[in-house]
């Protein structure tokens, strides 16, 4: 398969220079890469911007409801284990109306590929702040700015006992794809954040760390099992200092890359991962690629293995003996 | 067994066992109807019980009530009114008396009548009886708490144990009452406690107790004596409401050869459904216990995308929170049934009352033009066959369908003949074909106006669908105007056409009477009685009975139109007299509503039918 065997043949109506094009991009690489076929994907979406994406894929699609996009995927996947269910959704969709959703689908563990794209926008209702605005954001529903705090997707995911969660700039189509194969391959709910551009209502909101003369400063590419380093030399790493992450740089105080940190992604303890992913510009580099990944049992799996295990013992092995099972009595 | 100095000869009976919402008066009704069932006589229950676990003891809103209605002829409700009350305390006696038939007979735990109990219950004076005034019914006064703790106090268990098997002392004296063997309960005592022979045995040891007592007693109580009902060969069990649609759903996949899945959330009364169905592991059952309403139907229109039959139970509120999603069903045109056991409403309401007040719901309650199937169960049984046939017809016609049943319906119990399956129709899937060059995701049998159904996995077919509208000829999003008026149509059409393949409705009763009543779904059991029984008493009146609400079935007009007055009886404000005045505005109907949470009684129908008969 090439990617573009899993283009439709529907024109793509995202506005020029928005960032869904390129996770689209990403999307199709990673699915050519991972040598799947067309018929045995299942991509389901609920509704926003990012949501249309079905429609460009040349594969199984449901454009589903708002918000309920990862509820109609955890039927599908729970229904026929053997596809592969990518679900699309956005920062209102699975973080706002989805919420509830969002969390119980991540809390069963149901084998689902989740990318988050988090623009911190409404974009297809025309610019109102989303759940992942910044206090004070200013738009057409807040136009004093909000009052309120915005949730960051990956404390939700950990919190709701997440055990995958990544996060990708979307232009970055490499290293995106690279992070999508391995949210593919992670049995069990994998959730992959985007920090996507909204071209038209929130442009460059990610500006400050996405933008390619200050990215390798202000973001870090996480590895499992390498050390925590960044910079465009390369020379500036993480460290713990008591209970806190702290930044330092090769040379200076006799750093050197011993004391540097190796990012174990595969750690059961959610205290590293939450301050990883909790790391903010300007006083911490942005943490990007997969933050966690940990191996847990799988709903799907689970529900398959116990269908098979009481089926094997059962007396009751047909409609038939249901009914004749237990209380009956004859009338002759 | 002891001479009985006074036996009462009856063609059917009715039996109420009430009593705090703890005291297993549930259990006990189940025991005595299962018995009666067995022995022959054809049965009719309804449990009728608050909504709290444990409502505050000793008082009338924690009253817990089991109703059996048995006969040697058919039976068709519960009972209106009760030969047999068992009060285990003055709150039940004072709920129920109001609802005794003249000359009945009362048990009454006369140990409960303590002074705190009767203020509990409301009663002024210290005696209920007269009180209630029920003196000149046959009442057994009886100390069973005492008599319950002398059967029991060498057995070794602790008061609240005893206290607690109270109830199958009352059962026991109420078997003597009827006449009836120990044995079905017996058995059912060993295998319940099976790993607890003190409790097998104390449990054992208070029923036969009780039925001795009834021996002691005789002298001045009357027994009763209910021949066995002529009854059609074949092996019975006995089935609810809730537990018949999850067995015509598991039928409906055997029969469709689909795997079959249930999404839901846990609502009152509705739950039962989903409890039995995730105990059906043995037949391949896939059980989602969603996080919310919404979570129940997405999963299953997710699992109808796969190929699954997909089906989501809830009652009135839940059908509210998922009125969006059904709409996605009815765009995408995919196969879902939703069940819906309807309750008191609005909002909470009455949640474990009956009612019939979702009927608009159901029909019109979404978005847009959103047509849907809606069928109505009418008996706790024939919840089995509606729940079968709205799943074949959500198969076959590639739509949600939307099966109506009730609190009353799904809570009530009768006798039920096995069904050979062998004789029951086959659900014929309308796959979509591989090799069809022209296959596009709207594609449609030309008959039914269904589209057929392409499930993921299936090389070539690869589609997309949705919640928004579709090109007619290619599936494509279309915003086209033109494209959106035929797409409208054509999904009402196909509802529609559903008529050519159910069953025409039928006329019960004199064909030449000038009074028609009518009815749909939960009602049925009162309505046919009532009817009957004044046929029989000489009145010129008929009904006609709703199953398939949506669509009708096609002589509803020709049929209705032969009456010059018709009556249309439902558990809401008129519902669907204004349905049918929508569809048939030439039709003149009269209404006769209830809306009290409880069925409608004979005698209240028999009353309006007779007042109506005169005008």
């Amino acid at each position: 398969m090439k990617f573009t065997d899993f283009k439709s043949d529907q024109s793509v109506k995202w506005c020029p220079g928005c960032g869904d094009h390129a996770i689209l991009n990403s999307v199709q690489k990673a699915m050519a890469s991972l040598g799947y076929k067309k018929e045995e994907v299942a991509v389901i979406s609920g509704i926003g911007c990012s949501s249309r994406f079905p429609y460009y894929m040349e594969t199984y699609g449901f454009h589903t409801i708002h918000g309920r996009g990862l509820a109609v995927a955890s039927g599908v996947k729970v229904a026929n284990p053997r596809l592969q269910v990518w679900q699309i959704t956005g920062d209102g969709d699975a973080l706002a109306i989805g919420g509830n959703h969002f969390i119980h689908g991540i809390r069963r563990n149901i084998d689902l590929n989740v990318i988050l794209f988090n623009n911190q926008i409404y974009g297809l209702t025309k610019g109102q702040y989303s759940p992942t605005s910044k206090r004070g954001f200013i738009s057409k529903t807040s136009p004093f700015g909000t009052v309120e705090s915005p949730f960051r997707p990956a404390e939700l995911c950990i919190g709701a006992r997440g055990h995958f969660f990544a996060r990708c700039i979307d232009t970055d189509i490499k290293h995106s794809v690279g992070v999508l194969e391995e949210a593919a391959l992670h049995k069990g709910t994998s959730i992959v954040e985007m920090l996507q551009n909204c071209v038209i209502y929130n442009d460059k909101t990610h500006n400050a760390i996405t933008d390619k003369a200050h990215s390798q400063d202000r973001t870090i590419k996480l590895e499992h099992g390498k050390p925590m380093l960044f910079g465009k030399e390369r020379n500036k790493g993480l460290v713990l200092d008591g209970l806190q992450l702290k930044v330092v740089t090769l040379g200076e105080n006799g750093v050197t890359e011993s004391d540097i940190l190796v990012h174990d992604a595969h750690c059961e303890d959610i205290s590293m991962h939450l301050k990883l992913a909790d790391m903010e510009y300007p006083d911490y580099p942005v943490a990007l690629g997969v933050i966690r990944s940990v191996k847990a049992p799988v709903y799907d799996q689970c529900v398959e293995e116990q269908l098979a295990a009481v089926q094997e013992k059962a007396n009751i092995k047909s409609f038939n003996d249901l009914i004749n099972a237990g209380d009956v009595w004859d009338v002759k | 067994m002891g001479k009985r100095s006074k036996v009462i000869e009856r063609d059917e009976v009715v039996v109420r066992f009430s009593g705090d919402s703890g005291d297993g008066m549930q259990l006990t009704g189940t025991l005595f109807s299962y018995t009666s069932a067995i022995f022959g006589n054809d049965i009719s229950t309804f449990p009728d019980y608050p909504s709290e676990i444990r409502a505050p003891q000793g008082t009338i809103s924690g009253v817990s009530g089991f109703q059996v209605h048995f006969g040697h002829t058919e039976v068709f409700t519960p009972g209106d009114y009760c030969d047999v009350l068992v009060a285990m305390n003055p709150a039940a006696l004072k709920a129920n008396a109001k609802w005794m038939k003249p000359g009945g007979t009362v048990v009454l735990d006369v140990d409960s009548c303590d002074d705190k109990n009767l203020r509990k219950a409301g009663y002024e004076t210290d005696d209920p009886i007269v009180e209630s005034k029920l003196s000149s019914y046959n009442i057994v006064k009886a100390p069973i708490t005492t008599l319950t703790k002398e059967s029991l106090k060498d057995m070794g268990l602790d008061n609240k144990s005893i206290l607690r098997s109270k109830n199958m002392y009352a059962l026991g004296l109420v078997y003597w009452l009827f006449d009836r063997p120990l044995d079905h309960t017996k058995e059912y005592i060993k295998k319940k406690f099976a790993k607890k022979q003190l409790v097998v045995d104390a449990n054992i040891k208070v029923l036969e107790d009780g039925y001795n007592y009834g021996n002691i007693i005789q002298a001045m109580t009357p027994s009763y004596h209910i021949s066995p009902a002529e009854i059609k060969k074949g092996r019975y069990r006995n089935l609810s409401g809730n537990v018949a649609t999850a067995w015509g759903l598991l039928a409906a996949a055997e029969k469709s050869g689909l795997e079959l899945f249930l999404g839901s959330y846990p609502i009152t009364p509705a739950t039962e459904i989903l409890q039995e169905l995730s105990a059906r592991k043995d037949l391949g059952v896939k059980v989602f216990q969603a996080e919310d309403e919404i979570a129940g139907i997405c999963t299953s229109i997710g699992a109808s995308f796969a190929g699954n039959l997909a089906v989501t139970t809830t009652s009135g509120p839940g059908l509210a929170l998922k009125g969006e999603a059904i709409g996605l069903a009815v765009i995408a045109e995919l196969p879902l049934v939703i069940v819906n056991v309807q309750r008191g409403g609005p909002s909470t309401g009455l949640p474990t009352k009956t009612e019939q007040s979702d009927l608009m719901q159901a029909l019109y309650g979404r978005n847009g033009e959103s047509p849907a199937i809606v069928v109505a169960a009418s008996s706790p049984i024939n919840c089995f066959d509606y729940a079968f046939y709205a799943a074949k017809l959500a198969v076959e016609h590639m739509t949600p369908v939307i099966l109506l049943t009730d609190g009353f319906l799904a809570n009530g119990t009768q006798p039920w003949r096995l069904p050979d399956m062998d004789e029951w129709p086959v659900i014929n899937v309308p796959k979509a074909d591989v090799n069809d060059k022209d296959w596009h995701p709207y594609k449609r049998d030309i008959e039914k106006l269904s589209r057929y159904w392409a499930t993921p996995g299936t090389p070539g077919l690869e589609h997309r669908i949705g919640g928004l509208e579709k090109n007619e000829h290619s599936g494509a999003v279309s915003h086209d105007a033109m494209n959106h008026q035929r797409m409208v149509e054509i999904r009402e059409d196909k509802v529609q056409r559903v008529a050519n393949v159910i069953p025409e409705l039928e006329l019960l009763g004199d064909e030449a009477a000038d009074t028609l009543v009518v009815g749909w779904g939960g009602t049925f059991g009162h309505l046919f009685t009532a009817v009957d029984e004044m046929i029989t008493e000489g009145h010129k009146i008929a009904l006609a009975h709703f199953n398939y609400i949506k669509p009708l079935p096609r002589n509803t007009h020709e049929l209705l139109k032969r009456y010059k007055k018709i009556v249309v009886c439902e558990l809401n404000m008129g519902q669907f007299a204004d349905y049918l005045t929508m569809n048939f505005p030439d039709i003149q109907t009269q209404r006769f509503n209830k809306v009290q949470g409880q069925p409608f009684t004979v005698v209240e129908l028999k009353e309006h039918f007779k007042t109506l008969l005169e005008e």
